[in-house]
Protein backbone atom coordinates (compact mmCIF):
# COMPACT_ATOMS: atom_id res chain seq x y z
CA UNK A 1 0.00 0.00 0.00
CA UNK A 2 1.42 3.94 -0.48
CA UNK A 3 2.37 5.64 2.18
CA UNK A 4 1.01 8.71 1.66
CA UNK A 5 2.13 9.91 4.92
CA UNK A 6 5.48 9.67 6.41
CA UNK A 7 6.87 11.60 9.62
CA UNK A 8 10.59 10.93 10.28
CA UNK A 9 12.27 12.01 13.80
CA UNK A 10 10.34 15.55 13.38
CA UNK A 11 10.89 18.08 16.60
CA UNK A 12 9.38 21.14 17.01
CA UNK A 13 10.25 23.84 19.90
CA UNK A 14 8.04 26.84 20.44
CA UNK A 15 9.95 30.33 21.50
CA UNK A 16 8.39 32.48 23.64
CA UNK A 17 9.77 35.56 25.19
CA UNK A 18 10.36 33.69 28.85
CA UNK A 19 10.31 29.94 27.42
CA UNK A 20 11.29 27.71 24.84
CA UNK A 21 8.80 24.88 24.88
CA UNK A 22 9.72 21.48 23.34
CA UNK A 23 6.22 20.50 21.94
CA UNK A 24 7.40 17.22 19.95
CA UNK A 25 10.89 15.73 19.78
CA UNK A 26 11.62 12.61 17.68
CA UNK A 27 8.46 11.71 16.61
CA UNK A 28 8.30 8.89 13.89
CA UNK A 29 5.08 7.32 12.32
CA UNK A 30 3.45 7.12 8.99
CA UNK A 31 -0.19 6.48 7.51
CA UNK A 32 -1.15 4.54 4.35
CA UNK A 33 -3.71 5.69 1.85
CA UNK A 34 -7.47 4.87 2.81
CA UNK A 35 -6.45 4.29 6.33
CA UNK A 36 -7.95 5.95 9.46
CA UNK A 37 -5.32 6.76 12.21
CA UNK A 38 -5.80 8.41 15.33
CA UNK A 39 -3.71 9.62 17.63
CA UNK A 40 -4.37 9.49 21.16
CA UNK A 41 -2.30 11.31 24.04
CA UNK A 42 -2.54 13.44 27.01
CA UNK A 43 -4.03 17.02 26.76
CA UNK A 44 -0.85 19.27 26.40
CA UNK A 45 0.92 16.85 24.94
CA UNK A 46 1.11 18.69 21.25
CA UNK A 47 -1.16 16.68 19.42
CA UNK A 48 -2.67 19.99 17.62
CA UNK A 49 0.84 20.99 16.98
CA UNK A 50 1.08 17.69 14.99
CA UNK A 51 -1.79 18.49 12.64
CA UNK A 52 -0.55 22.05 12.50
CA UNK A 53 2.82 20.55 10.99
CA UNK A 54 1.17 17.94 8.75
CA UNK A 55 -1.63 21.16 7.92
CA UNK A 56 1.65 23.00 7.08
CA UNK A 57 0.70 26.02 9.36
CA UNK A 58 3.70 25.68 11.51
CA UNK A 59 7.12 24.61 10.10
CA UNK A 60 9.07 21.87 11.99
CA UNK A 61 12.43 22.46 13.83
CA UNK A 62 13.81 19.25 12.59
CA UNK A 63 12.92 15.98 11.08
CA UNK A 64 11.14 15.32 7.82
CA UNK A 65 7.74 15.45 6.87
CA UNK A 66 6.58 13.36 3.39
CA UNK A 67 3.49 13.73 1.94
CA UNK A 68 3.07 11.50 -0.82
CA UNK A 69 7.05 10.99 -0.57
CA UNK A 70 7.82 14.38 -0.93
CA UNK A 71 8.69 16.98 1.36
CA UNK A 72 6.07 18.78 2.61
CA UNK A 73 4.92 22.04 0.77
CA UNK A 74 3.76 24.80 2.55
CA UNK A 75 2.50 26.82 -0.11
CA UNK A 76 0.61 24.07 -2.25
CA UNK A 77 -0.43 21.76 0.57
CA UNK A 78 -3.81 19.75 0.32
CA UNK A 79 -5.45 19.30 3.56
CA UNK A 80 -8.69 19.75 4.86
CA UNK A 81 -8.53 20.70 8.32
CA UNK A 82 -11.77 20.00 10.75
CA UNK A 83 -11.55 21.62 14.42
CA UNK A 84 -13.58 21.12 17.52
CA UNK A 85 -15.81 24.06 16.41
CA UNK A 86 -18.02 23.49 13.42
CA UNK A 87 -16.28 27.61 12.56
CA UNK A 88 -18.99 27.73 9.94
CA UNK A 89 -19.25 31.39 8.99
CA UNK A 90 -22.93 32.62 10.25
CA UNK A 91 -23.12 34.91 7.45
CA UNK A 92 -23.10 32.69 4.77
CA UNK A 93 -25.46 30.01 3.67
CA UNK A 94 -24.47 26.13 4.19
CA UNK A 95 -23.73 26.02 0.32
CA UNK A 96 -21.89 29.21 0.22
CA UNK A 97 -19.86 27.71 3.76
CA UNK A 98 -19.04 24.92 1.97
CA UNK A 99 -17.98 26.88 -1.65
CA UNK A 100 -15.24 28.76 0.59
CA UNK A 101 -12.75 26.51 0.14
CA UNK A 102 -13.50 26.48 -3.17
CA UNK A 103 -13.33 30.33 -3.23
CA UNK A 104 -9.83 30.53 -1.27
CA UNK A 105 -7.92 28.04 -3.55
CA UNK A 106 -9.39 29.51 -6.84
CA UNK A 107 -11.44 26.74 -7.73
CA UNK A 108 -15.08 27.98 -7.59
CA UNK A 109 -16.06 26.08 -11.01
CA UNK A 110 -19.43 25.06 -11.82
CA UNK A 111 -18.32 21.34 -12.18
CA UNK A 112 -16.97 21.73 -8.45
CA UNK A 113 -19.98 23.87 -6.94
CA UNK A 114 -21.54 20.73 -8.60
CA UNK A 115 -19.58 18.39 -6.66
CA UNK A 116 -20.11 19.96 -3.47
CA UNK A 117 -24.36 20.03 -4.00
CA UNK A 118 -24.07 16.42 -4.62
CA UNK A 119 -22.09 15.97 -1.37
CA UNK A 120 -24.74 18.30 0.42
CA UNK A 121 -27.32 16.51 -0.91
CA UNK A 122 -25.74 13.00 -0.54
CA UNK A 123 -25.25 13.31 3.11
CA UNK A 124 -29.20 14.54 3.83
CA UNK A 125 -28.51 18.43 3.89
CA UNK A 126 -30.30 19.19 0.67
CA UNK A 127 -32.77 21.22 2.12
CA UNK A 128 -30.52 23.04 4.42
CA UNK A 129 -28.54 24.30 0.89
CA UNK A 130 -30.28 28.01 1.45
CA UNK A 131 -30.64 28.07 5.54
CA UNK A 132 -27.96 29.74 7.56
CA UNK A 133 -25.62 27.30 10.35
CA UNK A 134 -28.03 28.93 13.11
CA UNK A 135 -31.02 27.00 11.77
CA UNK A 136 -29.19 23.88 11.86
CA UNK A 137 -28.61 21.64 14.91
CA UNK A 138 -25.00 20.94 16.20
CA UNK A 139 -24.67 17.50 14.66
CA UNK A 140 -25.32 18.67 11.22
CA UNK A 141 -23.16 21.49 11.21
CA UNK A 142 -20.34 19.63 11.91
CA UNK A 143 -21.87 17.49 9.20
CA UNK A 144 -21.54 20.61 6.85
CA UNK A 145 -18.10 21.56 8.21
CA UNK A 146 -16.89 18.01 7.13
CA UNK A 147 -18.46 18.28 3.49
CA UNK A 148 -16.46 21.46 3.54
CA UNK A 149 -12.98 19.86 4.17
CA UNK A 150 -14.08 17.22 1.18
CA UNK A 151 -15.20 19.38 -1.60
CA UNK A 152 -11.52 21.13 -2.24
CA UNK A 153 -10.80 17.22 -2.42
CA UNK A 154 -7.64 16.92 0.46
CA UNK A 155 -5.49 14.04 0.03
CA UNK A 156 -5.62 13.98 3.83
CA UNK A 157 -7.94 14.73 6.81
CA UNK A 158 -7.10 16.07 9.85
CA UNK A 159 -9.87 16.12 12.49
CA UNK A 160 -8.62 17.91 15.62
CA UNK A 161 -11.15 16.36 18.17
CA UNK A 162 -13.86 17.76 16.21
CA UNK A 163 -16.76 16.11 18.95
CA UNK A 164 -15.50 17.41 21.76
CA UNK A 165 -18.22 20.07 21.84
CA UNK A 166 -20.51 17.76 21.42
CA UNK A 167 -22.97 16.25 23.87
CA UNK A 168 -22.50 12.66 24.69
CA UNK A 169 -25.91 11.14 22.05
CA UNK A 170 -25.06 13.57 19.74
CA UNK A 171 -21.32 12.91 19.53
CA UNK A 172 -21.85 9.15 19.21
CA UNK A 173 -24.05 9.66 16.09
CA UNK A 174 -22.18 12.41 14.32
CA UNK A 175 -19.18 9.87 15.66
CA UNK A 176 -20.87 7.48 12.92
CA UNK A 177 -21.81 9.68 10.34
CA UNK A 178 -18.38 11.34 10.01
CA UNK A 179 -17.16 7.67 9.66
CA UNK A 180 -19.46 7.16 7.21
CA UNK A 181 -18.72 9.50 4.94
CA UNK A 182 -14.93 9.70 5.25
CA UNK A 183 -15.27 5.77 4.45
CA UNK A 184 -17.57 6.61 1.78
CA UNK A 185 -15.49 9.47 0.11
CA UNK A 186 -12.29 6.73 0.40
CA UNK A 187 -10.06 9.55 2.46
CA UNK A 188 -6.96 9.19 4.88
CA UNK A 189 -7.87 10.64 8.26
CA UNK A 190 -5.73 11.64 10.94
CA UNK A 191 -8.26 12.36 14.42
CA UNK A 192 -6.55 13.82 17.34
CA UNK A 193 -8.55 12.94 20.18
CA UNK A 194 -8.03 12.25 24.04
CA UNK A 195 -11.59 10.02 24.56
CA UNK A 196 -9.91 5.96 24.46
CA UNK A 197 -13.60 4.58 22.78
CA UNK A 198 -13.69 7.69 20.17
CA UNK A 199 -10.39 6.07 18.97
CA UNK A 200 -11.34 2.48 18.96
CA UNK A 201 -14.40 2.77 17.43
CA UNK A 202 -13.09 5.30 14.72
CA UNK A 203 -9.76 3.88 13.25
CA UNK A 204 -7.12 1.37 12.29
CA UNK A 205 -4.05 2.43 13.48
CA UNK A 206 -3.68 4.12 17.11
CA UNK A 207 -0.96 5.73 18.23
CA UNK A 208 -0.13 6.32 21.79
CA UNK A 209 1.89 9.50 22.66
CA UNK A 210 3.93 10.55 25.60
CA UNK A 211 3.48 13.44 27.78
CA UNK A 212 5.28 16.49 26.26
CA UNK A 213 7.88 16.47 24.61
CA UNK A 214 5.34 14.13 22.04
CA UNK A 215 6.79 11.22 21.08
CA UNK A 216 5.23 7.50 19.95
CA UNK A 217 4.49 5.53 22.76
CA UNK A 218 2.93 2.70 20.99
CA UNK A 219 1.28 1.88 18.22
CA UNK A 220 -1.86 -0.55 18.11
CA UNK A 221 -3.80 -1.99 15.16
CA UNK A 222 -7.03 -2.82 16.76
CA UNK A 223 -8.93 -4.31 14.58
CA UNK A 224 -12.26 -4.24 16.35
CA UNK A 225 -15.42 -5.90 14.58
CA UNK A 226 -17.93 -3.91 12.98
CA UNK A 227 -18.52 -1.95 10.33
CA UNK A 228 -19.48 1.24 12.10
CA UNK A 229 -17.91 3.03 15.24
CA UNK A 230 -21.33 1.92 16.87
CA UNK A 231 -20.98 -1.97 16.25
CA UNK A 232 -17.30 -1.36 17.00
CA UNK A 233 -18.41 -0.37 20.51
CA UNK A 234 -19.85 -3.49 21.00
CA UNK A 235 -17.73 -5.98 19.62
CA UNK A 236 -16.11 -8.30 22.63
CA UNK A 237 -12.45 -7.44 22.25
CA UNK A 238 -13.83 -3.06 22.88
CA UNK A 239 -12.86 -3.89 26.55
CA UNK A 240 -9.91 -5.61 26.41
CA UNK A 241 -8.04 -2.69 24.02
CA UNK A 242 -9.89 -0.05 25.82
CA UNK A 243 -7.78 -1.03 29.34
CA UNK A 244 -4.74 -1.92 27.75
CA UNK A 245 -4.65 1.54 25.88
CA UNK A 246 -5.89 3.27 29.49
CA UNK A 247 -2.99 1.78 31.08
CA UNK A 248 -0.47 2.92 28.62
CA UNK A 249 -2.05 6.54 29.19
CA UNK A 250 -1.60 6.17 32.78
CA UNK B 1 -43.54 23.19 5.71
CA UNK B 2 -44.32 24.49 8.79
CA UNK B 3 -46.64 21.71 10.81
CA UNK B 4 -49.84 23.79 11.76
CA UNK B 5 -49.59 23.56 15.99
CA UNK B 6 -52.84 23.37 18.56
CA UNK B 7 -52.31 25.65 21.13
CA UNK B 8 -53.21 25.86 24.83
CA UNK B 9 -55.60 28.35 26.26
CA UNK B 10 -52.66 29.00 28.22
CA UNK B 11 -50.75 30.51 25.58
CA UNK B 12 -53.26 32.61 24.30
CA UNK B 13 -53.57 33.84 27.85
CA UNK B 14 -49.62 34.52 27.69
CA UNK B 15 -49.65 36.42 24.30
CA UNK B 16 -52.24 38.66 25.46
CA UNK B 17 -50.21 39.45 28.71
CA UNK B 18 -47.26 40.21 26.38
CA UNK B 19 -49.18 42.69 24.30
CA UNK B 20 -50.85 44.19 26.97
CA UNK B 21 -47.45 44.85 28.48
CA UNK B 22 -46.59 46.56 24.98
CA UNK B 23 -49.18 48.35 24.79
CA UNK B 24 -49.06 50.07 28.39
CA UNK B 25 -45.50 50.91 27.83
CA UNK B 26 -46.24 52.69 24.67
CA UNK B 27 -49.14 54.33 26.15
CA UNK B 28 -46.94 55.53 29.37
CA UNK B 29 -44.53 56.98 26.44
CA UNK B 30 -46.86 58.96 24.79
CA UNK B 31 -48.64 60.12 28.21
CA UNK B 32 -45.37 61.33 29.69
CA UNK B 33 -44.70 63.09 26.49
CA UNK B 34 -48.03 65.01 26.63
CA UNK B 35 -48.11 65.30 30.65
CA UNK B 36 -44.81 67.01 29.73
CA UNK B 37 -45.82 68.94 26.78
CA UNK B 38 -49.03 70.01 28.65
CA UNK B 39 -47.82 71.23 31.74
CA UNK B 40 -45.46 73.04 30.34
CA UNK B 41 -48.12 74.98 28.35
CA UNK B 42 -50.16 75.49 31.24
CA UNK B 43 -48.08 76.72 33.63
CA UNK B 44 -46.51 79.02 31.00
CA UNK B 45 -50.42 79.80 30.66
CA UNK B 46 -51.10 80.88 33.73
CA UNK B 47 -47.80 82.55 34.57
CA UNK B 48 -46.10 80.13 36.76
CA UNK B 49 -43.27 80.08 34.61
CA UNK B 50 -42.03 82.73 32.52
CA UNK B 51 -42.34 81.22 29.17
CA UNK B 52 -39.85 84.41 28.26
CA UNK B 53 -37.18 82.06 30.06
CA UNK B 54 -39.00 78.95 29.27
CA UNK B 55 -40.41 79.45 26.60
CA UNK B 56 -43.84 77.37 25.47
CA UNK B 57 -44.85 74.43 23.05
CA UNK B 58 -47.44 76.71 21.23
CA UNK B 59 -44.86 79.15 21.07
CA UNK B 60 -42.19 76.94 20.12
CA UNK B 61 -44.76 75.98 16.99
CA UNK B 62 -45.46 79.17 15.99
CA UNK B 63 -41.98 80.16 15.98
CA UNK B 64 -40.60 76.63 13.48
CA UNK B 65 -43.20 77.90 11.44
CA UNK B 66 -42.88 81.44 11.45
CA UNK B 67 -38.57 80.44 10.98
CA UNK B 68 -39.69 78.37 7.81
CA UNK B 69 -42.01 81.35 6.06
CA UNK B 70 -39.83 84.38 6.99
CA UNK B 71 -36.27 83.10 8.18
CA UNK B 72 -35.31 80.26 5.30
CA UNK B 73 -35.55 77.28 8.44
CA UNK B 74 -34.55 75.26 5.26
CA UNK B 75 -31.47 76.86 4.18
CA UNK B 76 -30.14 77.06 7.93
CA UNK B 77 -31.67 73.04 8.10
CA UNK B 78 -29.55 72.49 4.65
CA UNK B 79 -26.54 73.99 5.88
CA UNK B 80 -26.45 71.81 9.23
CA UNK B 81 -27.47 68.88 7.57
CA UNK B 82 -24.75 69.04 4.67
CA UNK B 83 -21.56 69.70 7.36
CA UNK B 84 -23.16 67.00 9.22
CA UNK B 85 -23.85 63.76 6.77
CA UNK B 86 -20.24 64.83 5.22
CA UNK B 87 -19.01 64.89 8.84
CA UNK B 88 -19.93 61.34 9.38
CA UNK B 89 -19.57 60.14 5.71
CA UNK B 90 -15.63 60.71 5.52
CA UNK B 91 -15.36 60.34 9.17
CA UNK B 92 -16.69 56.72 9.36
CA UNK B 93 -14.96 56.02 5.77
CA UNK B 94 -12.03 57.32 6.78
CA UNK B 95 -11.56 55.60 9.96
CA UNK B 96 -12.69 52.53 8.92
CA UNK B 97 -9.90 52.21 6.30
CA UNK B 98 -7.89 53.68 8.77
CA UNK B 99 -8.68 50.81 10.82
CA UNK B 100 -8.14 48.65 8.22
CA UNK B 101 -4.45 49.40 7.32
CA UNK B 102 -4.08 49.13 11.83
CA UNK B 103 -5.61 45.65 11.04
CA UNK B 104 -3.30 44.58 8.29
CA UNK B 105 -0.14 45.81 9.75
CA UNK B 106 0.80 45.09 13.47
CA UNK B 107 3.73 46.77 13.85
CA UNK B 108 2.07 50.35 12.36
CA UNK B 109 -0.83 49.39 15.21
CA UNK B 110 1.86 49.05 17.87
CA UNK B 111 3.64 52.19 16.69
CA UNK B 112 0.72 54.35 16.50
CA UNK B 113 -1.25 53.07 19.75
CA UNK B 114 -0.05 56.34 21.85
CA UNK B 115 -1.01 58.70 19.42
CA UNK B 116 -4.41 57.27 19.16
CA UNK B 117 -4.51 57.29 22.91
CA UNK B 118 -3.59 60.92 23.14
CA UNK B 119 -5.68 61.98 20.01
CA UNK B 120 -8.73 59.98 21.94
CA UNK B 121 -8.51 61.55 25.31
CA UNK B 122 -8.24 65.12 23.97
CA UNK B 123 -11.23 67.09 23.59
CA UNK B 124 -11.23 68.18 20.09
CA UNK B 125 -13.05 71.43 20.71
CA UNK B 126 -9.71 72.84 22.22
CA UNK B 127 -8.51 72.48 18.02
CA UNK B 128 -11.10 75.27 17.71
CA UNK B 129 -8.92 78.42 16.96
CA UNK B 130 -6.82 76.23 15.27
CA UNK B 131 -9.20 75.08 12.82
CA UNK B 132 -10.51 78.04 12.05
CA UNK B 133 -7.27 79.47 11.47
CA UNK B 134 -6.48 76.97 9.38
CA UNK B 135 -9.68 76.93 7.08
CA UNK B 136 -11.49 79.73 8.16
CA UNK B 137 -14.86 80.19 10.16
CA UNK B 138 -17.46 78.55 7.22
CA UNK B 139 -18.51 74.93 6.01
CA UNK B 140 -15.32 73.28 6.19
CA UNK B 141 -14.08 74.39 9.56
CA UNK B 142 -17.15 72.63 10.67
CA UNK B 143 -16.75 69.59 8.58
CA UNK B 144 -13.50 69.11 10.01
CA UNK B 145 -14.63 69.39 13.24
CA UNK B 146 -16.82 66.64 12.88
CA UNK B 147 -14.72 64.65 11.00
CA UNK B 148 -11.82 64.83 13.69
CA UNK B 149 -14.74 63.97 16.60
CA UNK B 150 -16.14 61.08 14.24
CA UNK B 151 -12.47 59.71 13.48
CA UNK B 152 -10.53 58.62 16.07
CA UNK B 153 -14.32 56.56 17.85
CA UNK B 154 -14.28 55.23 14.12
CA UNK B 155 -10.71 53.64 14.49
CA UNK B 156 -11.27 52.03 17.81
CA UNK B 157 -14.08 50.65 17.21
CA UNK B 158 -14.00 48.96 13.83
CA UNK B 159 -10.23 47.57 14.95
CA UNK B 160 -11.63 46.08 18.19
CA UNK B 161 -13.83 44.67 16.01
CA UNK B 162 -11.78 43.33 13.16
CA UNK B 163 -9.31 42.18 15.84
CA UNK B 164 -11.91 39.95 17.69
CA UNK B 165 -12.31 37.36 14.68
CA UNK B 166 -12.25 34.25 16.00
CA UNK B 167 -8.70 32.27 15.52
CA UNK B 168 -10.48 29.11 14.79
CA UNK B 169 -11.75 30.48 11.79
CA UNK B 170 -8.40 31.91 10.65
CA UNK B 171 -6.67 28.95 11.36
CA UNK B 172 -9.06 27.03 9.08
CA UNK B 173 -8.91 29.61 6.44
CA UNK B 174 -5.16 29.33 6.28
CA UNK B 175 -5.24 25.39 6.60
CA UNK B 176 -7.24 26.29 3.11
CA UNK B 177 -4.01 27.87 1.84
CA UNK B 178 -5.29 32.15 2.27
CA UNK B 179 -3.31 34.65 2.12
CA UNK B 180 -3.52 37.68 4.49
CA UNK B 181 -5.66 39.75 1.74
CA UNK B 182 -8.47 36.60 1.44
CA UNK B 183 -8.37 36.52 5.26
CA UNK B 184 -9.44 39.90 5.10
CA UNK B 185 -12.10 39.74 2.47
CA UNK B 186 -13.88 36.37 3.44
CA UNK B 187 -13.30 36.63 7.39
CA UNK B 188 -12.65 40.16 9.06
CA UNK B 189 -14.98 42.78 6.60
CA UNK B 190 -17.77 40.22 6.77
CA UNK B 191 -17.66 39.35 9.89
CA UNK B 192 -17.50 42.95 11.54
CA UNK B 193 -20.86 43.79 10.20
CA UNK B 194 -22.28 44.01 13.88
CA UNK B 195 -19.07 46.37 14.49
CA UNK B 196 -19.68 48.52 11.78
CA UNK B 197 -23.24 49.25 12.44
CA UNK B 198 -22.65 49.92 16.07
CA UNK B 199 -19.60 52.66 14.86
CA UNK B 200 -22.36 54.24 12.23
CA UNK B 201 -25.06 54.48 15.27
CA UNK B 202 -22.31 56.11 17.82
CA UNK B 203 -20.94 58.29 14.95
CA UNK B 204 -24.31 59.37 13.99
CA UNK B 205 -24.08 61.10 17.52
CA UNK B 206 -20.38 62.14 16.63
CA UNK B 207 -20.97 64.13 14.05
CA UNK B 208 -23.68 66.04 15.46
CA UNK B 209 -21.69 66.88 18.34
CA UNK B 210 -19.09 68.28 15.80
CA UNK B 211 -21.43 69.95 13.34
CA UNK B 212 -23.06 71.62 16.15
CA UNK B 213 -19.99 72.70 18.28
CA UNK B 214 -18.35 73.44 15.41
CA UNK B 215 -21.48 76.13 14.20
CA UNK B 216 -21.34 77.81 17.76
CA UNK B 217 -17.32 78.39 17.42
CA UNK B 218 -17.50 80.06 13.63
CA UNK B 219 -20.72 79.79 12.01
CA UNK B 220 -22.32 82.26 9.93
CA UNK B 221 -25.35 79.43 9.56
CA UNK B 222 -26.78 76.56 10.30
CA UNK B 223 -29.20 74.97 12.99
CA UNK B 224 -25.85 75.81 15.71
CA UNK B 225 -26.04 79.21 14.77
CA UNK B 226 -29.38 79.94 15.40
CA UNK B 227 -29.01 78.58 18.70
CA UNK B 228 -26.45 80.60 19.34
CA UNK B 229 -27.77 83.88 18.14
CA UNK B 230 -30.73 82.95 19.66
CA UNK B 231 -28.57 83.01 23.06
CA UNK B 232 -27.07 86.13 22.30
CA UNK B 233 -29.88 88.09 21.81
CA UNK B 234 -32.21 86.60 24.46
CA UNK B 235 -34.67 84.91 21.85
CA UNK B 236 -35.29 82.06 23.90
CA UNK B 237 -37.87 80.81 21.20
CA UNK B 238 -35.39 80.75 18.63
CA UNK B 239 -32.99 78.76 20.81
CA UNK B 240 -36.10 76.01 21.85
CA UNK B 241 -37.47 76.28 18.33
CA UNK B 242 -34.09 74.97 16.65
CA UNK B 243 -32.80 72.35 19.66
CA UNK B 244 -36.42 70.59 18.49
CA UNK B 245 -35.64 70.92 14.89
CA UNK B 246 -32.39 69.36 15.68
CA UNK B 247 -33.79 66.40 18.10
CA UNK B 248 -35.95 65.60 15.07
CA UNK B 249 -33.29 65.33 12.88
CA UNK B 250 -30.70 63.66 14.53
CA UNK B 251 -33.49 60.63 15.63
CA UNK B 252 -33.92 60.56 12.32
CA UNK B 253 -30.67 60.16 10.88
CA UNK B 254 -30.38 57.62 13.68
CA UNK B 255 -33.20 55.89 12.17
CA UNK B 256 -31.42 55.71 9.15
CA UNK B 257 -28.75 53.73 10.12
CA UNK B 258 -30.86 51.50 12.02
CA UNK B 259 -32.88 50.38 8.93
CA UNK B 260 -29.43 49.98 7.33
CA UNK B 261 -28.66 47.30 10.20
CA UNK B 262 -32.17 45.48 9.54
CA UNK B 263 -31.39 45.01 5.64
CA UNK B 264 -27.59 44.54 6.07
CA UNK B 265 -27.92 41.65 9.11
CA UNK B 266 -29.91 39.18 7.96
CA UNK B 267 -28.17 35.71 8.80
CA UNK B 268 -29.26 36.34 12.72
CA UNK B 269 -33.17 35.09 12.79
N1 LIG C 1 2.05 29.09 19.71
C1 LIG C 1 2.57 28.53 20.81
N2 LIG C 1 3.58 29.13 21.48
C2 LIG C 1 4.10 28.57 22.59
N3 LIG C 1 3.71 27.39 23.11
C3 LIG C 1 2.72 26.74 22.49
C4 LIG C 1 2.10 27.26 21.31
N4 LIG C 1 1.14 26.39 20.91
C5 LIG C 1 1.16 25.38 21.80
N5 LIG C 1 2.12 25.56 22.74
C6 LIG C 1 2.46 24.65 23.87
O1 LIG C 1 2.82 23.41 23.30
C7 LIG C 1 2.28 22.34 24.05
C8 LIG C 1 1.46 21.43 23.13
O2 LIG C 1 0.28 22.11 22.70
P1 LIG C 1 -0.84 21.43 21.81
O3 LIG C 1 -0.20 20.85 20.59
O4 LIG C 1 -1.91 22.40 21.61
O5 LIG C 1 -1.32 20.25 22.79
P2 LIG C 1 -2.63 19.32 22.69
O6 LIG C 1 -3.33 19.61 21.41
O7 LIG C 1 -2.11 17.93 22.77
O8 LIG C 1 -3.46 19.63 23.88
C9 LIG C 1 1.45 22.94 25.15
O9 LIG C 1 2.19 22.86 26.34
C10 LIG C 1 1.25 24.37 24.73
O10 LIG C 1 1.25 25.21 25.86
MG1 LIG D 1 -5.34 20.41 21.14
Amino acid sequence: MKKILQIENVALTYQTLTDEITAINDLSFDCNDGEFLSIIGPSGCGKTTILSLIAGLIKHTSGKILIDEKPINIKNNDMGYMLQKDQLFPWRTIEKNVYLPLEIKRKLSDENKNYALSLLEKYGLKDFVKKYPSQLSGGMRQRVALIRTLVSNPKILLLDEPFSALDYQTRLAVCDDVYKIIKAERKTAVLVTHDISEALSMSDIIIVLSDRPAKVKSIHHPNLNGDTPLRKRESENFGFWFEKIWKELN
Amino acid sequence: MKKQKTFSTHHALFVKKVRNENILVWFLRFFILIALLGFWELFAYVGLIDSFITSSPSIIVKTIINLFANDNLLYHVGITLYETILGFLIASALGYIIALILWWSERLRRILEPYIVVLNSLPKIALGPLIIIWFGSGSKAIIFMAILIGIIVAIITMLNGFLEADDGKILLLKSMGANKFQILIKLIIPGSTATLISMLKINVGMAWIGSIMGEYLVSRAGLGYLIVYGGQVFKLDLVMASTVVLCILATLMYAVVAMLEKTIIKYKN
